[in-house]
C-alpha cells in the first residue's frame, strides 16, 4: 500500500516536470512553470524522506543543508554574462550525482541482475564524463584554462581508446558483478574520456557542448532510475535528455555543422593569408560621433549583439542606447543569432537583465528580412554571425552556416576592437563593405560614447 | 527482463513527450530552459537521499552524503536561477 501512495506521488511530481517545461513555452507563463517544476521536486523529496530503509536523517540533513546553502548563493550571486559557466557546474553536478548514487547502489544490492549492473555501469559512464566534461567547460568559460581547442595527433585514437577501456571494462563488470571495486575504475576512465573529449573544443563551439552536457545529465539520471527502478528518474531524466538533444541539434544546424564534426572537426587554426587582399584600402574607421548623427537621421535600427558584448559587460550602455532612441522615435529590434555568445539564449537574457522587452529580440529567420528597411544595424562584438563568406565563398569553413545579412542595411556600423577574426579564424568581408564603417573601441566604451554624443547632438 | 520492458517503455515515451514540449520552447527562452531542465536532473536526489540515510555502510553513507550535496545544489540553485532569469523576461508591467 505504502508503495504504492509513493509511486503515485513521483507520477505526480513528474506529471508537475512535464507541466514546468511547457510553461515554458511562453515568458509569460514560464515563472509559473518553473514554479510547479520546483513543487514536483519538493514532492519527490518529501515522499523520499518518508522511507521506511531510511535510518537516520542526520546525514540527510546536512547533506540537504550545504547543498542547498551552496545553490543558494550560487543562484543569487552569479552575474548575467556567467550564466555559462553556472550552466555548466549544474549540469556537472547532476550527472555527478547521478554516477555516485548509482555506485552507492551497487554496493547496496544483493545479486543483482544484468539490468541492474548495464544501468548502473551507464550511468557510471555517463555521470563522469558530464562530471569532468563540464569541468573542463567551466574552467574554459571562466577563463581558468584556454579557451582554444587543444589538439595532438593521433587525438582521435586516444579518445576512442578511452571510450573502448570504459565499455570493455563496464562489460565485465555486468558479467562479474562481485568485483565492486572496478565500478570506480570505469568512473576513472570515463572521468578522463569527459576531459579529453571537451579540451579539444573551442569557446564558440561552447553552446553545443554545454548543450550536450545538459542532455547526458538527464541521461545519467535516467540510468539511474533503472538501477533504482524508479520511474520519476527515468521520466525526468529522458525529459531533460531530450531537451539536450533538441539543444544540441539546434546548434549545430545554426553552425551548418555536424555533431561530430563539433565534437571530432573543429575548425582549423591556420589564419587565411587572404586577409589583407580584402581588407587593403577599403576599411572606413569611424567616430562614435559620426555614429551618433547617423542614428540622428534614422527610422529604424537593428542592434546585433555578440559574445563581445557579454565580454565586455556592455548590456547596459545597450540599453541606454535603446533607451535614447525609442525616446527620439527610432523603432529599434535586436538580431539575435542562435549561436551568438557560449549558451543557447545567452545574449537574451543579457538583454532581458537590462529590461529589454522579450518582443524586441528577434530570431534569425525573423529579422533578416527586415535588414532592407534598415537604415542603422550596429554590431557589437560578433564576427562570424554576420559573415558573407558563409553565403558566397563554398570552401570556407563556415559555408552553408545562417548568418545575419546585416549588409543590406543601409548602413552597418561595427564595434570591434581590431580586425581580427573570430573563432572561425576567416576575415570578415563585411568590414570591408562601402556601407560599413568600422568603430575600433571596447563595446561598452564606444557605446556609452555614442549615448553621450546623442544626448549632445 | 519484463521490468526492463516497462522501465525502457516509459524511458521512450518520455523521450517523446519531452520532444514534443521542447520543440515549443523559443529560443528566447533556452537559457533558462537549459538551468530549468537541469535542475529536474536532479531528481537523482531521491536516491541520494536514501543511500545517505539507510546506514548500509559507512562507504555507502558518504557516497550518499557526496551524491545528495551535489543533487541539492543542482536543484536549489538551478531552480531559484531560472525563476530569476524568468523574472527578468516577465518584465516590469
Amino acid at each position: 500500500m505504502e508503495k504504492i501512495v509513493v509511486n503515485l506521488a513521483y507520477l505526480l511530481a513528474a506529471s508537475l516536470f512535464i507541466l514546468g517545461l511547457k510553461g515554458l513555452s511562453h515568458p509569460r507563463t514560464a515563472v509559473r512553470g518553473n514554479l510547479l517544476g520546483a513543487l514536483g521536486m519538493l514532492i519527490a523529496v518529501v515522499v523520499t524522506l518518508l522511507d521506511k530503509r531510511i535510518v537516520d536523517f542526520s546525514v540527510i540533513l546536512a547533506g540537504l543543508v550545504v547543498g542547498a546553502l551552496i545553490g543558494v548563493v550560487l543562484a543569487l550571486k552569479v552575474e548575467m554574462t556567467a550564466m555559462p559557466q553556472l550552466v555548466a557546474i549544474f549540469n556537472g553536478l547532476g550527472g555527478g550525482a547521478s554516477a555516485l548514487v548509482a555506485g552507492a547502489a551497487l554496493y547496496e544490492t544483493k545479486n543483482p541482475d544484468y539490468l541492474f549492473t548495464t544501468a548502473s555501469v551507464a550511468s557510471g559512464i555517463i555521470g563522469s564524463v558530464t562530471f569532468f566534461g563540464s569541468g573542463v567547460a567551466f574552467a574554459k568559460l571562466q577563463g581558468l584554462i584556454k579557451e582554444r581547442p587543444i589538439r595532438y595527433t593521433g587525438e582521435q585514437v586516444v579518445k576512442a581508446l578511452f571510450a573502448l577501456i570504459a565499455l570493455a571494462l563496464g562489460t565485465y563488470l555486468v558479467l562479474n558483478p562481485q568485483n565492486l571495486e572496478l565500478y570506480w575504475i570505469i568512473a576513472g576512465v570515463a572521468s578522463i574520456l569527459g576531459i579529453l573529449l571537451t579540451i579539444a573544443i573551442g569557446g564558440a563551439d561552447m553552446p553545443v557542448v554545454i548543450a550536450l552536457l545538459n542532455s547526458y545529465s538527464g541521461l545519467a539520471a535516467a540510468a539511474t532510475g533503472f538501477v533504482l527502478q524508479n520511474n520519476a528518474l527515468i521520466i525526468s531524466g529522458s525529459l531533460v535528455g531530450a531537451s539536450g538533444i533538441i539543444l544540441t541539434n539546434l546548434m549545430c544546424k545554426a553552425m551548418n555543422r555536424s555533431l561530430l564534426n563539433v565534437l571530432f572537426g573543429g575548425f582549423g587554426e591556420v589564419a587565411t593569408a587572404d586577409q589583407d587582399d580584402i581588407y587593403a584600402g577599403k576599411v572606413k574607421a569611424t567616430s562614435p560621433e559620426e555614429v551618433a548623427l547617423l542614428l540622428e537621421g534614422a527610422r529604424r535600427v537593428v542592434i546585433v549583439p555578440g559574445y563581445g558584448m557579454a565580454v565586455a559587460q556592455a548590456q547596459h550602455a545597450v540599453r541606454d542606447l535603446y533607451n535614447l532612441l525609442e525616446s527620439k522615435g527610432v523603432e529599434v529590434e535586436f538580431g539575435i543569432h542562435p549561436v551568438a555568445g557560449r549558451m543557447p539564449g545567452h545574449m537574451n537574457v543579457l538583454l532581458a537583465e537590462v529590461d529589454i522587452p522579450y518582443e524586441k529580440m528577434k530570431e534569425l529567420e525573423e529579422i533578416n528580412p527586415t535588414f532592407e528597411q534598415t537604415d542603422v544595424v550596429i554590431v557589437i562584438g560578433a564576427n562570424d554571425v554576420v559573415n558573407p563568406l558563409a553565403q558566397t565563398d563554398p570552401k570556407s569553413p563556415i559555408a552553408g552556416m545562417p548568418v545575419l545579412e546585416v549588409w543590406k542595411a543601409k548602413t552597418v556600423i561595427v564595434i570591434k576592437r581590431s580586425l581580427s577574426p573570430g573563432f572561425a579564424g576567416i576575415p570578415n568581408p563585411l568590414f570591408a563593405m562601402d556601407n560599413t564603417l568600422m568603430l575600433f573601441a571596447d563595446a561598452k566604451k564606444a557605446v556609452q560614447e555614442i549615448v553621450s554624443a546623442l544626448k549632445e547632438g | 527482463m519484463e521490468d526492463f520492458v516497462m522501465y525502457f517503455t516509459i524511458f521512450v515515451l518520455s523521450m517523446f513527450v519531452g520532444f514534443e514540449v521542447i520543440t515549443k520552447v523559443p529560443p528566447t527562452l533556452h537559457t533558462p530552459l537549459m538551468s530549468g531542465s537541469n535542475a529536474i536532473s536532479g531528481i537523482t536526489i531521491v536516491g541520494a537521499i536514501i543511500s545517505a540515510g539507510s546506514g548500509h555502510s559507512i562507504l555507502t553513507t558518504i557516497l550518499g552524503f557526496l551524491a545528495l550535496v551535489f543533487a541539492t545544489v543542482n536543484v536549489v540553485g538551478g531552480f531559484l536561477v531560472t525563476h530569476r532569469m524568468l523574472e527578468m523576461f516577465r518584465g516590469k508591467d
